[in-house]
């Protein structure tokens, strides 16, 4: 009965148009799931409603996006589906049947593979012992790796990933990482894969050998859910997108028959205005110089090498680079918080090399950290508190070691209006805030003094579109008033839409200076990668 | 006099000594090895040897049965080891500070029972050395390698068994794989709890044994406190030989040399103040310490509590 009612098996070609597919085996030799559908999911969090009655689906053969901001209820319903929470309420059907999934097994049993954000990988073992793990062995209590490495080759063979079984995953790239998880979700069987923002990591080009995978997997008859908040990436490759916002479903469409502009408006509830270019501003002197700039990192790996950068007055310096080459080692050496071990560092004529955070306050330099709840606001302190970090021992905040609570609670609360910080009081702690309005108080603290210079280091991440968009809008503000503001980001598509120039990192080198004329996706992406396309040339 | 050290016989009895004295080490830094692998850092190692060695001797003792001696200790260290396992998997305690309370506990509840069931110094007829026939005639290496009583031999047997299984078995890779990354062995099926409880178990056990080879097949005695800080130096070779069982043999080894060649300087009367030799072992282990943890790393997840999402 239930296998009379399966629809056809077809799935959507490159010209949005079905196209038949005979076989029931996928590639992998699993066989395949038609369709996966949710139906009515409620999970509830102390205090949080994650998710409220959300049904979706997804088919053999089709990429279904799930778009929404961060907290709207995308990893929440994923997790479910994976078996790593427990819906209060809602059924999940495979091909029609209803099927309990109580753990990661009986997701892997029933043909869900899962490919998350952070990577689930063991770094200090190798691809074929990470696909081993949990398996079943051939040889008993032995490894059967041998058996596991040939298996792994032919499956990788299948989708050209080129994967040495026996490397070690340290020594892989973000994007050979994402095949290894890619690769253990189908030796487990997968017919569905559950990726979790996979592009987040990867640069552009290896976001394009994704999408290429991608588009061979749903060709084959895989089904698979693709989540973002990138509006581009979602139009690129889904065929159907999903809308969830505050843990409800807002709308299920064809992607084809949607536009930028719908898709953010039903993320974010009312229409947003995309800072996509910006005019000219007056660019001044040099204010903030990086001369052969050297540190060590934390892991004993490469620091930064030999770095030089200027920046001007009125104008934003882009840092593009993949997560993890040395961007954190940039902006703490030149905040004083990393020693050097080599090169000069002036801030206008003054050499800043070596000095105190302390010191560096003083000549306004400010600093937007990465990590804003470790080293952006002290999480116990109040509001308040955290608004004069930078400058309690100055007038008028504090006299003769006393602090003046009517002068810091004034200041406070006029920075509370200016940058719209929505906070119950300025009493309030600083860890109840959410993440946009913490980063809304960090701003106001290192932007309400005026600096000269600016290190923003991931401004926007974690944070919704709105705050994004109020956070870059502040930045061309400052930009506007002369400062010199270097901006450090994985996001590519801020690096473009408010630098002026854009350096790429990679290793620790700046491996080039575009202006935004000469900076396209393809060149920054290759420099991401290490490929200095004019090298390459010569070679 | 200094020159007595040099003479043939005294050196062969060094290292002789030495190869012995290297058998408690290795049975508890074996067992914490596959304790910290997994992520789990006891630090009641020592408590567990103080019960280990108890438990041995006062079977051998009443009941006259080395081996029941060394079932009596397995048993005391299972037990010792589950509580671990319990308090750090289940209760999620600070595992430092929980095992430092294993180790005050195994500390005063040996001396308690020391005091209660026994109450004298007395002395046990030890596991009898076993010359492996041939190999124990030649001179020099026969005395140093072929002339030592069956836990000796078993402890260095234990080396090749315990790198065979963390490199070589499925449980092997569950361990190391647990240690490193255990959201990633959650997310693949791998029970993160079942894996820790074996190796905190397993290393109650191995401690425990270590504590046996003092009681009933080295010294023979059993005295209150009788590891003296012991156990605290196998949780340190343990990092000192890079969590992997052939750098914790030559770890072992290091420590157990220093600790002959201190004994052999106080039974030679040479004029170095006894307390001057009795503290080389611990000076070396913090100068080891200092100069080999910077350059390997451990688990990731040592000493981090699991907990799954939800």
């Amino acid at each position: 009965m239930i296998s009379e009612v399966l629809p056809d098996f077809r799935y959507l070609d490159s010209n949005k148009e079905y196209v038949m597919v005979k076989s029931n085996t996928l590639p992998s030799g699993q066989t395949r799931i038609d369709n996966m559908e949710i139906c009515g999911i409620t999970k509830r969090f102390p205090g949080v409603l994650a998710n409220d009655h959300i049904d979706f689906d997804v088919k053999s053969g089709e990429v279904h996006a799930l778009l929404g901001e961060n907290g709207a209820g995308k990893s929440t319903l994923m997790k479910i589906l994976y078996g790593i929470y427990h819906p209060d309420e809602g059924e999940i059907f495979i091909n029609q049947k209803p099927v309990t999934i109580n753990s990661p097994m009986d997701a892997i049993k029933s043909g869900i593979g899962m490919i998350h954000q952070h990577f689930m990988l063991v770094q200090t073992l190798t691809v074929a012992e990470n696909v081993a793990l949990g398996l079943l062995s051939s040889r008993g209590l032995l490894t059967d790796l041998d058996r596991v490495s040939k298996r792994i080759i032919e499956l990788a063979d299948i989708y050209n990933l080129k994967i040495d079984p026996d490397a070690y995953i340290w020594q892989l790239s973000v994007g050979q990482q994402q095949r290894v998880e890619i690769i253990k979700a189908l030796y487990r069987g997968a017919a569905l894969l559950i990726l979790d923002e996979p592009t987040a990591v990867l640069t552009p080009q290896e976001v394009e050998e994704l999408f290429a995978i991608m588009r061979q997997m749903v060709k084959d008859g895989y089904a698979l859910i693709f989540i973002s908040h990138k509006l581009h990436e979602v139009i690129e490759i889904s065929n159907r997108v999903t809308v969830l916002r505050n843990g409800k479903r807002i709308s299920t469409h064809l992607t084809s028959e949607t536009t930028k502009e719908d898709l953010a408006r039903w993320m974010v509830g009312h229409d947003i205005e995309f800072i996509t270019s910006h005019e000219k501003s007056n660019v001044g002197e040099v204010l903030l110089k990086l001369e052969n700039v050297s540190c060590n990192s934390d892991n004993g790996r490469h620091g930064l090498s030999d770095v030089s950068l200027e920046i001007h007055s009125g104008e934003i310096l882009g840092i593009a680079g993949v997560s993890g080459n040395c961007q954190l080692e940039l902006a703490e050496t030149i905040t004083g918080m990393r020693k050097t071990t080599g090169g000069h560092i002036y801030l206008g004529p003054d050499e800043i090399t070596g000095l105190a955070p302390g010191e560096l306050t003083e000549r306004m330099l400010s600093y937007i950290p990465e990590e804003r709840m470790r080293d952006g606001v002290i999480r116990n302190f109040s509001v308040a508190e955290n608004m004069i970090l930078r400058e309690h021992h100055k007038s008028p905040y504090s006299r003769s070691g006393f602090l003046r609570l009517k002068d810091i609670s004034a200041h406070t609360d006029e920075l509370i209006e200016q940058f719209q910080v929505k906070t119950p009081s300025q009493a309030t702690l600083a860890k109840n805030l959410s993440g946009g309005n913490i980063q809304k108080l960090v701003l106001a603290r290192e932007i309400s003094r005026n600096p000269r210079a600016i290190i923003a280091a991931q401004p926007t991440r974690g944070l919704d579109i709105g705050a994004s968009e109020y956070v870059r809008a502040q930045l061309l503000e400052q930009r506007k008033a002369g400062a010199a503001i270097m901006l450090i980001s994985e996001d590519l598509d801020e690096i473009f839409a408010l630098s002026d120039r854009i350096a790429v990192i990679y290793e620790g080198k700046i491996m080039d200076v575009l202006t935004c004329e000469e900076a396209t996706r393809e060149r920054v992406g290759l420099l991401m990668a290490g490929v200095h396309p004019k090298k390459k040339a010569s070679a | 006099m200094i020159s007595d050290l040099f003479s043939t016989t005294v050196i062969i009895g060094i290292i002789s000594s030495g190869i012995r004295l290297a058998t408690p080490y290795l049975y508890a830094s074996l067992g914490e090895t596959f304790s910290q692998r997994s992520g789990v850092l006891n630090l009641g190692v020592e408590g567990q040897m103080l019960m280990g060695a108890f438990a041995a001797f006062y079977v051998a003792l009443k009941f006259g049965s080395l081996w029941g001696g060394v079932l009596a200790a397995i048993l005391v260290g299972a037990v010792f080891g589950l509580a671990m396992a319990f308090v750090s998997n289940n209760l999620h305690a600070a595992q430092g500070i929980s095992g430092i309370g294993f180790y005050l506990f195994g500390l005063g509840m040996s001396n308690l029972l020391f005091q209660k069931m026994i109450g004298t110094v007395e002395t046990v007829q030890g596991f009898p050395k076993i010359y492996i026939p041939f190999l124990s005639d030649i001179p020099g290496i026969g005395e140093i390698f072929f002339s030592h009583n069956i836990l000796v031999y078993i402890a260095f047997f234990l080396v090749p068994v315990a790198w065979f299984v963390l490199n070589k078995t499925t449980l092997g890779l569950k361990i190391r794989a647990v240690g490193e990354n255990p959201d990633a062995a959650d997310s693949l099926g791998v029970s993160v709890i079942r894996v820790r409880y074996f190796t905190v178990i397993f290393g109650g056990v191995m401690s425990a044994l270590g504590g046996a080879s003092l009681s009933i097949a080295l010294l023979n005695v059993f005295q209150q406190n009788m590891t003296s800080g012991l156990g605290f130096i196998a949780v340190a070779l343990v990092y000192f030989g890079g969590w992997r069982p052939w750098g914790i043999l030559g770890g072992a080894l290091l420590f157990s040399m220093v600790n002959s060649l201190q004994l052999w300087i106080q039974v030679l009367g040479i004029p170095i103040p006894s307390e001057i030799a009795l503290m080389m072992p611990y000076i070396l282990t913090i100068l080891v310490l200092v100069v080999s943890t910077s350059k390997v790393r451990g688990p990731s997840a040592l000493s981090k509590p699991f907990e799954r999402g939800d």
